[in-house]
């Protein structure tokens, strides 16, 4: 136990934590969008976020990006990477649902053979980046996929140098883009599912299906609304990840995609902004307690905060909301 | 294709249910008969040697694996599928961390059976034993059916209260804990240095040994196939008992269930008590078979090969799990050449038989019924969501 350590750097965990937890809450939105709506938990959404890191890979080795650019082409890059990410997480998501969920839900199954389907389809996704893309793309992306089922690194688009200092807390300027651009995204999602035309056939589905129907809300569209947007939404944490630890695997959404998953029924599976308080909130329970125990122990401390908070208030900090959102 | 596919695997279906059905149809001696003749090919299998049928030997082929070792990770692979069957089968737990229990189960003839144990050394220390002094290997089995027993019921306890996909995660959970505590508690499990010279029913592996040494798998694959043999038998009995209806009955509508009078939480608890000690049993074997294990062997993978035995053969229905158990563990023994891509086939396989075979490959016949009423139920209303 080190209490001194972590009363010593308290600001500086947390700085760590919320933007670690930031990056959680984005992948945390495709969970709840989905819930919301279907009642169902799309298991295989942490590959949705995997396809979206190996979208950015694949496209800056492509494009030969060097390590610390210039500021121009910086931008240039990120703004392609949000892009491409988006677009491949969120053709993903969609291609999840088309060809998996949709001819169960016509067969009215059972939640748990979706689940088991959800499990069989990321097991194919973590193989195809695995194993199958690398044989076929291996002469084509040398560097991306010399080496199958191991951690590829990527280029450093943002050298990470501290802005400013508080105290002894250090804010980085990664940091800060990580955490302004994930709540920026969510407030942009909030917004379009509270305010929008689109939204309100969101909502009005996750409140009553039939009735929906009957107002003449076309459920399928709904449906496919949103796991493009818990897809894009993916895509966007996907590129924060590469830039934040410059790196991915094809395992690498197993355990991410159960935090995301943890940080959703946190702050209360099917709402919103719940996620975002979820999210942060066990990225600072995470890196507190990577501080106080060790570092190898962090993933047990996000699986005990699942257990627990689903053993005391299973419905989340701020409860499932989605449906019963203001019409 | 997707029609002629269904045509296909209803006729198959078909067959097999014409097949059960002249089973039934046959006298109790007849069957005594056929079981105990299949009881004895079973026995026979590692010194399979009918022409014809030798190609099913793994060592057939160039650079095969043992035949005997192939057939005993089958049989405790079998075991496995029969005790997540009752959880996941029968009373309808989807548990994503059986892993958990394998492990346990491993873990427990390595502490306590094994000189090299961190656990053993300190009982030695304690008592002043001789530092040859370890547990005997029946007692491990024991003390790892009591540890898995116990470690379900703590997870049950706190976890089953939850529905559906919820238990799933926390369970998926649960097993990556067991993994990261073993790998982390290195005063304990020696960490990711592993446990070696975990003993067999003579003792830790050696050149005394005569039957249960390293080398000859047969021994083993006979050992473990007797334990198989015992636990069908038992868990037959379970099914057919008040417990297993009441399993059922769970399954099927817990609300309904509990008005009948059926507390869902003590069967259900009991259910993760039984197939926990079943995954524990299966750990031991193959802990013991090993004589070495260290935590990469128990990741979250393997416990999601376990759920695939479980639907692909068939959920419910125990010829089913372990024909499923089987498939999935000589099939990439066998065929070789695929088995870089073993896991993207069981996916695969997985997602192609939720879609278009949800009740597997063997159905269960009740189960087969319900999924049937269901789809009925979806011709007749237009599914909503």
């Amino acid at each position: 136990m080190h209490f001194d350590e972590l009363i010593g750097h308290l600001g500086q965990h947390t700085v760590d934590g919320l933007s670690k937890g930031a990056i959680y809450a984005l992948i945390a939105l495709g969970y709840t969008l989905v819930y919301g709506v279907l009642r169902l938990i799309n298991f295989a959404h942490s590959e949705v976020f995997m396809v979206g890191t190996f979208a950015v890979l694949i496209l800056w080795t492509q494009l030969g990006v060097q390590n610390n650019p210039p500021v121009g082409q910086a931008i240039l890059f990120l703004v392609l990477g949000l892009v491409v990410a988006a677009a491949a997480s969120g053709g993903t998501a969609l291609a999840l649902e088309r060809i998996a969920y949709r001819p169960l839900r016509r067969k009215n199954a059972p939640p748990l053979i979706f689940l088991i389907t959800a499990i069989g389809l990321s097991l194919v996704f973590v193989e195809l980046f695995g194993q199958v893309l690398p044989k076929l793309l291996g002469g084509v992306l040398p560097e991306a996929f010399g080496r199958p089922r191991q951690i590829v690194g990527m280029p450093t688009i943002i050298q990470q140098e501290t802005l400013f200092t508080i105290g002894n807390t250090a804010i980085t300027n990664i940091q800060l883009i990580v955490f302004v651009a994930a709540v920026a995204m969510m407030a942009v999602l909030d917004w379009f599912i509270n305010r929008t035309r689109y939204g309100r056939g969101v909502r009005a589905v996750a409140q009553n299906p039939e009735t929906a129907a009957l107002m003449g809300v076309n459920q399928e569209r709904v449906i496919m609304l949103i796991f493009v947007l818990g897809g894009i939404m993916a895509g966007a944490a996907a590129l924060l990840w590469s830039m934040r630890f410059g790196f991915t695997q094809n395992s690498i959404g197993f355990v991410l995609g159960l935090k995301a998953f943890t940080a959703a029924v946190l702050g209360g599976i099917g709402n919103l902004r719940g996620a975002l308080l979820g999210g942060l909130f066990l990225g600072i329970v995470e890196v507190y307690g990577a501080t106080l125990f060790a570092s190898n122990w962090e993933d047990v401390i996000a699986f005990v905060v699942l257990i627990v908070v689903l053993m005391f208030r299973p419905t989340g900090l701020l409860g499932e909301s989605l449906g019963r959102a203001r019409a | 294709m997707i029609d002629k596919i269904r045509s296909a695997d209803r006729r198959r279906v078909g067959m097999l249910t014409s097949v059960g059905d002249r089973w039934r149809a046959l006298t109790k001696w007849q069957q005594a008969l056929g079981l105990a003749a299949f009881v004895a090919f079973l026995y026979y299998l590692p010194l399979l040697g009918i022409p014809g049928l030798t190609w099913l030997r793994t060592d057939s082929i160039e650079g095969g694996n043992n035949w005997a070792g192939v057939l005993f990770v089958c049989a405790i692979y079998v075991l496995v599928a029969i005790g997540l069957n009752v959880v996941v089968g029968l009373a309808g737990l989807l548990d994503l961390g059986y892993i958990g229990f394998f492990a346990i189960g491993a873990y427990s003839v390595a502490l306590f059976g094994s000189v090299n144990s961190p656990v053993v050394k300190w009982i030695q220390q304690e008592f002043n034993l001789p530092p040859t002094w370890a547990v005997t290997w029946a007692i491990c089995l024991f003390i790892a059916i009591v540890l898995t027993m116990i470690s379900g019921v703590l997870l049950g306890w706190p976890t089953l209260r939850l529905r559906g996909d919820y238990l799933a995660i926390v369970t998926l959970g649960f097993g990556e804990i067991i993994r990261i505590v073993a790998r982390n508690a290195t005063g304990l499990t020696n960490g990711p240095v592993g446990i070696s010279a975990i003993p067999g029913p003579e003792g830790a592996p050696s050149a005394d040994n005569k039957v249960f040494g390293l080398i000859d798998a047969k021994p083993w694959y006979w050992l473990a196939i007797t334990f198989v043999l015992i636990m069908v038998f038992l868990v037959r009995r379970l099914e057919h008992s008040r417990v297993g209806r009441a399993w059922l009955a769970v399954r099927e509508d817990e609300d309904a269930a509990a008005v009948m009078g059926v507390y869902p939480f003590k069967f259900k608890l009991w259910a993760f008590a039984i197939g926990a000690a079943l995954g524990g049993l299966s750990g031991f074997l193959f802990g013991s078979r090993n004589a070495f294990i260290d935590p990469t062997q128990f990741n979250a993978n393997l416990s999601i090969l376990f759920v695939a035995m479980v639907v692909v053969g068939g959920s419910g229905n125990m010829i089913g799990v372990s024909l499923g158990a089987v498939l999935l563990a000589y099939l990439p023994e066998r065929f070789r050449d695929f088995a870089d891509y073993r896991w993207l086939v069981f996916g695969l396989a997985m997602v192609l038989v939720m879609i278009l075979r949800p009740q597997g490959l063997v159905p269960s016949r009740r189960r087969a019924r319900e999924l049937k009423d269901r789809a009925a139920e979806a011709e007749e209303a237009p599914a909503h969501v």
